[in-house]
């Protein structure tokens, strides 16, 4: 499952600077795909316009060769599980039940859930590590937990592809790391993952290519080594930042720099 | 058994018994034995009259309407995905009750038994209207946000009409519109049950068709469209759907509260918010409530009656209070 977009502009109605302008990005199959940016540089917005739920204002964005809007919703859910950002669950519903969803868009209107059906929600719990959680009511879960759920629920889609909004932002190690291997292992399996995320150096880490957003525009693109350099990230995150190679990794390590030196004060 | 066969099944047998009951119980004394007989078309002409005529229609609109109102809640509270929103939500009682009181204090309303309750439909239908429209006047699909909004503003703007016409209609008018608004099933026949039947059962159908959309609808128009639904079609019918159940009960029985808010919250509490399930008992579990509130209504100071509304609240907020506090302590 491949992503593209071609000089994609997104302008959301009533404010003045574009959310997109000019995006030119590739995606190929079977990619772990980071996107990166500051706050605000469209990253969520480019997400959108891949799932067709923003309205394009020029160029294209391609699921498959194919523009996003040409897809029914029903057949993009059959290829590709979402894990949006700010998921709000104010009604009781069981860890169980939410991760069933997923099955929606092969449910017929009236029929019931198959052998196939139930295996798959299954599977998803077990990948996610959550099926001793399967009765739990999702509104009285820890966040890591809750983040693990929604993914199980994306894998209970059966997808070709994974879109993530900030799945580990808020999550302590052991759960941000359980996250990305299981992104990183969905991603060797085969299935294309495309997450957007805070965390420079992680993605460093597990991510195969990265695409570094500033303001609506393409800032860097490319292996993690080629954009995670220090004068590129200076100037998108508008603050002095130190690019190391961590030696325990063998990766590049982002470190932002103190505003008045390093020295306590 | 499970436990949602079983609630299933002790609502319907406490609906029967409820109808049974309202069969029963009123001005003239009936023993179970002769109200049972009469409904099956035996006793004296006398008895049949009282049941067949009066009592039976006004027990099934109860349970029509109950039905309805707390289907309508249900629904409303999935698609706004907010615990607080009610039938009424949409400045629905706000219309209904313009039209009806406009035709009282025109005195209008003696014409015939029909006027009321189609000048209260028409006005609910006038308040749908105009909440929609603003709330799809964006051009980017119906925001739920702009649509509460709207609904009360439109519900305030219409109790300023009722508000402004009260206040120079003649006393009498005024207690018979004050009795309307609060709700009664008395105007009840078999006319009326009809109507509402013909209305409510098949939108009551269609909605528990889509329970599944419905389920996806509670957490989130976004994910439910990354999950396959089609958001803007589902939202568009259920609503329309939910607010037209509303106006039918409206205009026949008048304004009655608590109904749609606290019977789907209820049915939430004991089987979780599977819409599968949740629709159609909280159909069940509002008609069993409205009749019976209605045989309160009817025998607790008779023979005077007591606002249906009064009941309902008096009965499910404290039942409501009690469920909330213990299942949050467990």
């Amino acid at each position: 499952m491949r992503f593209g977009t071609r000089d994609l502009a997104v302008r959301y109605a009533g404010s003045g600077a574009a959310a997109l302008d000019g995006v030119s990005m590739e995606v190929p199959d079977g990619c772990l795909y980071a996107v990166l940016g500051p706050n605000g540089s469209g990253k969520s917005t480019l997400l959108k316009a891949l799932l067709g739920v923003v309205p394009v204002q020029a160029g294209h964005a391609a699921v498959d060769g194919r523009d996003a809007r040409e897809w029914t919703r029903r057949e993009l859910a059959r290829a590709v599980g979402v894990v949006p950002q700010g998921e709000v669950i104010s009604f009781p519903l069981t860890v169980h039940e939410l991760v069933g969803m997923g099955r929606y868009p092969y449910l017929g209107p009236l029929g019931g859930e198959s052998e196939v059906d139930r295996s798959a929600v299954a599977r998803a719990l077990e990948l996610c590590d959550v099926a001793d959680l399967a009765s739990r009511d999702v509104t009285t879960l820890s966040g890591g937990e809750l983040q693990r759920v929604r993914i199980a629920r994306a894998l209970a889609q059966e997808p070709r592809a994974l879109i993530l909004d900030e799945p580990t932002t808020s999550l302590d190690i052991r759960h941000e790391m359980a996250i990305l291997e299981l992104l990183r292992t969905s991603a060797d399996s085969g299935m294309t993952v495309m997450v957007v995320t805070h965390g420079l150096d992680m993605a460093a880490r597990f991510a195969d290519r990265m695409l570094l957003l500033s303001r609506g525009r393409v800032a860097a693109e490319g292996a993690p080594e080629g954009v995670l350099r220090a004068e590129v990230l200076e100037e998108v995150y508008r603050w002095p930042i130190a690019v190391a190679t961590d030696p325990s990794t063998g990766m590049p390590r982002v470190t932002p720099l103190r505003s008045g030196g390093e020295r306590r004060s | 058994m499970s436990r949602r066969a079983a609630l299933a099944l002790g609502l319907l047998l406490v609906l029967v018994v409820a109808v049974v009951l309202g069969v029963r119980f009123g001005p003239v004394h009936l023993t179970i034995g002769q109200a049972l007989r009469a409904l099956l078309g035996e006793g004296t002409s006398t008895d049949r009259t009282i049941v067949l005529e009066l009592r039976l229609p006004r027990a099934l609109l109860g349970a029509l309407v109950g039905g309805g109102l707390a289907l309508a809640g249900a629904t409303f509270q999935a698609l706004l995905r907010n615990p607080l929103a009610e039938p009424y939500i949409l400045g629905i009682s706000g219309g209904a009750s313009v039209g009806a009181v406009l035709v009282l204090s025109l005195g209008l309303a003696t014409a015939g038994s029909w006027v009321l309750p189609l000048a209260a439909f028409a006005g609910a239908i006038l308040a749908i209207a105009l909440v929609f429209r603003v709330a799809t006047a964006t051009g980017r699909g119906m925001d739920v946000r702009v649509l509460l909004l709207a609904g009360v503003v439109v519900a305030a703007f219409f109790s300023a009409c009722i508000a402004f016409i009260l206040s120079i209609s003649e006393a009498r008018t005024v207690q018979s519109a004050v009795l309307w608004i609060m709700g009664s099933l008395s105007g009840a026949s078999w006319r009326s049950v009809v109507l509402t039947a013909a209305y409510t059962l098949p939108a009551a159908a269609l909605l528990m068709g889509l329970a599944r959309p419905l389920n996806l609808m509670a957490i989130g128009e976004e994910t439910a469209q990354y999950l396959g639904a089609n958001v803007e079609r589902v939202k568009r019918f259920s609503l329309v759907i939910a607010a037209l159940i509303t106006a039918s009960g409206v205009a026949v029985v008048g304004v009655i509260g608590f109904v749609g808010l606290v019977v789907p919250h209820t049915i939430r509490l004991l089987v979780g918010s599977d819409h599968r399930v949740l629709l159609p008992l909280s159909f069940l579990a509002g008609a069993a409530f409205l009749t019976l509130a209605d045989l309160v209504a009817r025998m607790a100071l008779a023979p005077t009656e007591i606002p249906i509304g009064v009941i309902t609240a008096f009965v499910g907020v404290p039942f409501f209070l009690v469920l909330l506090r213990r299942s949050l302590s467990s």
